[in-house]
């Protein structure tokens, strides 16, 4: 007699597409780009063997709730750097979200009441509600700057209550918030070459205002207008990385409906992990036709502002900063957006500034969302192969794009006691913008035609 | 047959190992079962060691255990090699990856069997030293993998293909018997030469664990080029005058007109889509005035013969672009159809023409689309068979085609495998090409280096009853 195990599978809706894992022929290309494969070397541990044990869930050989599926599904960063580089073209991203909410919806009841309430409130509350995220953000900061965390530190409390890792990850606040104040900022210099939708960003917009005002001050001073709508919220990337579709649905269709009200004509972003999300609205409502079309055509008109900025030309009147440079690219820009050539040619503008390329460099850092949550010791693995991989080079600033990123290799380099700058690249161009004095060229120049 | 290992020998090998080099959970048993082809088994458990005598004592092992062993470096193979069959254990050596020495003396670079092919070439180019075998996988397979099926590429048509590069290698033999053969020489005339036997034994002879390698100086100048044909015949005809020129192109490259399509599907690399073949060549040399008077002949040979356009690579980056383009050609193909069957099929130059004229007829009659694309310059072609392996009506069709393409290729002079290897994939067709008495000789061999028949059991030789691979599950 056979004994037959009836296996978890999948369950409508958010299943991993068949047409999408059926196109990997395990040619193994995606292996070497794999930031855990080449930690482990262990071909589980990378897109080929997570997308045959998504395979094998699906084909009823493998349980969802197994436990080395879940490792797997979780222990993968969902960096993409094997979608940019497959030949057969599997959007593997498409497999791994949706197979992350299959495990989420089984096994919610499992977690701890505690840690169900935190996620509950984290990502329904403040990530829904900007201007709650803002109260919250401010309660941190006066935490962080007061003497509450040293007392908090120095008395145990932290340890007492198994926080410590989690405030250990909370990013400082900005001193002031980037708050979407809704006004339309005109250009500073020419006639507007396009009007564009400033993306302000959930965790942007508290712990790194400095890179939104940045941000908007390179643009308008690049020829645009900028608007920043108050009705806009998160992006969604947190919800759907976690496997909260529904959620990542309703902050989609906010941001959609804010864009479409703000009559802007592109919609610009400075963190590669919201502009890839934004980008990929529309496969979130796959199975909704009334909305897919808007979703795609939102999803049509966003760019990086890196891209953008590239795009558009920037202004010449750049002033010197000194030093070596090196770019950290990430993931969500250089793999999901495959926008690579861009950052570089910005960041190569800036006189004085000297491009290094570190080993690597589009290799993930660890950071990945709640990544360091989640997996902290292959987070802390890839932190000190990529500061190593900075080291190396020893520059003066490290550029990124990200808000994941900063906050991973600034830390990472905290660790290991060097004095390194990370910079967004937009931080970079805001100040040689600030920097720059007529040059001598330009001031001989208007001499001669004087003396003429 | 068993189907998982007794605690005592899991217990065993994670002290010859490390308890996190064995794997033995189910989805690590998924994982570890496949290679590029469609086949798929599982393993009783996977070994990763790190060194040769951590190899040798999971052989000693298997071998007082009678567990079957198959060696596995990146599982990139593309004839069904690395595949467990019969409750194998994999032998997985990508943490042998060290490269261990780079001689610019002797021009020799000895590696660990892990080492991946990309890393090997970009170590010993950083030192003006050149390592020319290029399997379209080079960026993904690792050495040890290579040796064993005896792995091609485009250069070979110039350079010749791993085997020819092989001068010494560590073997562990099935028993655990380690046997080093060869040196830093470049000449060895000493007795049989054990380095030719394993170049291609894929794994069923024992495991490779280090391989010292020929290297040649990088040469200085690279150029590629490339030409469309509106009739692939006119391309044929083209590589079989370039080659009677007295040229030797560094690589002959094919792509026919569906090959072109999925390519610039893929990611656009200029390719002429509507063409019905293209050629891509690449010429080298130390002599700039050289190399770029070899590829205007080359050019001036192929519109003599049809070529509708012929065009040479402005940039060292639009000639990557090309290069990067033809290698993803095998995995790009997989956009039209949920599988494909890929041949290897080696025939002499000369036959080259009719090698793929004889493809094409094969497609037509049995209503398959069968892209061809291939190292054209050394006869070796790569049809494709696409399918849908769920569609058996379909699939009756593609056993049928493939035993034809094999029947055209021997009746040629030509060979069932340039260099994939025959592995799980051609096995039941080999005696078609060596015959009864070379295949006992193999036999014999086989018999006598591994008397239990542990080392990857299933491969190469036909099964008994005459079963087909297409009926594995």
């Amino acid at each position: 007699m056979e004994f037959v195990e009836t296996k978890l599978g999948f369950q409508e809706p958010d299943v991993p597409p068949e047409s999408v894992f059926n196109q990997c022929v395990r040619c193994g290309l995606c292996l070497p780009t794999c930031p855990t494969y080449v930690e482990t070397l262990v071909e589980t541990s990378g897109p080929r063997g997570r997308i045959a044990l998504i395979k094998a869930v699906s084909e009823g050989r493998l349980d969802l709730t197994s436990p080395g599926f879940m490792h797997q599904m979780s222990e993968c960063l969902d960096c993409r750097a094997c979608e940019a580089v497959c030949p057969s073209g599997v959007a593997y991203g498409r497999l791994l979200e949706p197979a992350r909410t299959q495990i989420e919806r089984a096994t919610a009841e499992r977690r701890p009441l505690f840690a169900r309430l935190v996620r509950g409130f984290a990502l329904g509350m403040l990530f829904s509600n900007m201007a709650l995220m803002r109260f919250a953000a401010a309660l941190l900061r006066f935490y962080q700057r007061s003497g509450l965390r040293r007392f908090a530190h120095e008395s145990g409390l932290l340890r007492g209550l198994n926080l410590e890792s989690l405030e250990a990850l909370a990013p400082a606040m900005s001193r002031r918030f980037f708050v979407p104040s809704g006004e339309l900022r005109r250009t500073t210099h020419g006639v507007s070459k396009a009007t564009a939708f400033m993306h302000a960003g959930c965790v942007m917009h508290v712990a790194f205002a400095e890179v939104d005002e940045a941000t908007v001050r390179v643009l308008t001073r690049c020829g645009c207008d900028v608007v920043t709508p108050r009705d806009q919220g998160c992006c969604g990337a947190i919800a759907v990385h976690a496997g909260e579709m529904e959620l990542g649905r309703k902050l989609a269709k906010r941001n959609i409906e804010s864009f479409e009200r703000s009559g802007a004509d592109v919609y610009v972003v400075n963190a590669a992990g919201c502009g890839s999300t934004l980008k990929e609205y529309g496969h979130l409502f796959e199975a909704d036709t009334a909305w897919s079309e808007r979703a795609s055509a939102f999803s049509a008109k966003v760019r990086d502002v890196t891209e953008f900025l590239d795009a558009i030309g920037i202004a010449p009147e750049l002033g010197r900063i000194d030093g070596v440079v090196t770019y950290q690219e990430p993931c969500h820009l250089a793999h999901a957006q495959r926008i690579t050539a861009a950052p570089r040619r910005l960041l190569a503008s800036i006189p004085g500034l000297i491009l290094r390329e570190m080993d690597e460099s589009s290799l993930c850092c660890g950071s990945a969302g709640i990544y360091n949550v989640t997996q902290p010791e292959m987070a802390g693995r890839l932190q000190e192969r990529k500061v190593a991989n900075i080291v190396a080079v020893d520059p003066a600033f490290v550029a990124t794009a990200n808000p994941g990123c900063a906050l991973q290799v600034a830390a990472g380099i905290r660790k290991a006691g060097r004095a390194i700058e990370v910079k967004h690249i937009v931080e970079l161009l805001d100040e040689a913008y600030a920097a720059y004095k007529p040059t001598s060229r330009a001031s001989s120049a208007r001499a001669a035609s004087t003396l003429a | 047959m068993i189907v998982s290992l007794a605690p005592r020998v899991v217990g065993e090998l994670r002290e010859i190992a490390g308890a996190p080099h064995v794997l033995t959970a189910v989805e690590d048993l998924i994982a570890y079962g496949y290679d590029a082809t469609w086949y798929e088994a599982r393993p009783v458990a996977v070994v990763l060691p790190a060194t040769t005598a951590e190899v040798a004592a999971v052989h000693r092992l298997a071998t007082r255990e009678r567990i079957a062993l198959v060696p596995r470096a990146m599982g990139s193979g593309l004839s069904g090699g690395s595949v467990p069959l019969e409750g194998s254990l994999i032998l997985a050596v990508p943490r042998m990856n060290r490269i261990l020495e780079i001689d610019e003396v002797n021009r020799v670079a000895i590696v660990q069997s892990g080492v991946i092919n990309a890393a090997l070439q970009d170590a010993v180019e950083s030192r003006g030293l050149f390592y020319p075998p290029d399997p379209s996988s080079l960026r993904q397979s690792a050495i040890g993998g290579n040796v064993a099926e005896n792995a091609g590429g485009a250069r070979c048509l110039k350079y010749g293909v791993t085997a020819d590069y092989v001068v010494a290698l560590e073997i562990v033999l099935p028993d655990g018997t380690i046997v080093r053969t060869g040196g830093k020489m470049l000449k060895n005339a000493t007795g049989y030469d054990l380095r030719a036997l394993y170049a291609g034994a894929e794994g069923t002879l024992g495991t490779i664990t280090e391989i010292t390698l020929r290297l040649l100086p990088k040469p200085r100048f690279t150029r590629t080029a490339l030409a469309a044909f509106a009739r692939i015949d006119d391309a044929t005809a083209t590589v079989r005058a370039v080659m009677a020129s007295g040229l030797l192109p560094a690589s002959i490259e094919l792509m026919d007109r569906l090959t072109i399509r999925c390519v610039e599907e893929n990611a656009p690399a200029g390719l002429p889509l509507g063409s019905d073949a293209v050629l891509l060549f690449a010429v080298d040399g130390n002599y700039e005035a050289i190399v770029d008077e070899e590829l205007a002949t080359i050019a001036e040979i192929a519109s003599a013969h049809g070529a509708t356009e012929t065009r040479v690579a402005a940039s060292a980056a639009e000639s990557a672009r090309l290069w990067e383009a033809r290698r993803a050609v095998s995995p790009a193909l997989a956009r039209r159809t949920p599988n494909k069957l890929g041949e290897d099929v080696c025939v002499p130059l000369s036959e080259i023409g009719e090698m793929v004229r004889r493809i094409r007829e094969i497609a037509q009659r049995y209503d398959l689309q069968i892209p061809v694309f291939g190292h054209a310059g050394d006869g070796n072609l790569h049809p494709n068979i696409l399918c849908d392996r769920r569609n058996r009506e379909e699939m009756v069709r593609v056993r049928a085609a493939a035993r034809e393409i094999f029947e055209a290729a021997v009746a040629l002079g030509g060979t069932l495998s340039g260099e994939h290897g025959i592995g799980l994939l051609k096995k039941q067709f080999i005696e078609l090409d060596v015959g009864s008495a070379a295949l006992g000789l193999m036999r014999r061999i086989k018999d006598a280096v591994d008397p239990l028949g542990i080392m990857n059991p299933g491969k190469i030789f036909p099964d008994p009853g005459g079963a087909d691979a297409f009926d594995l599950p």
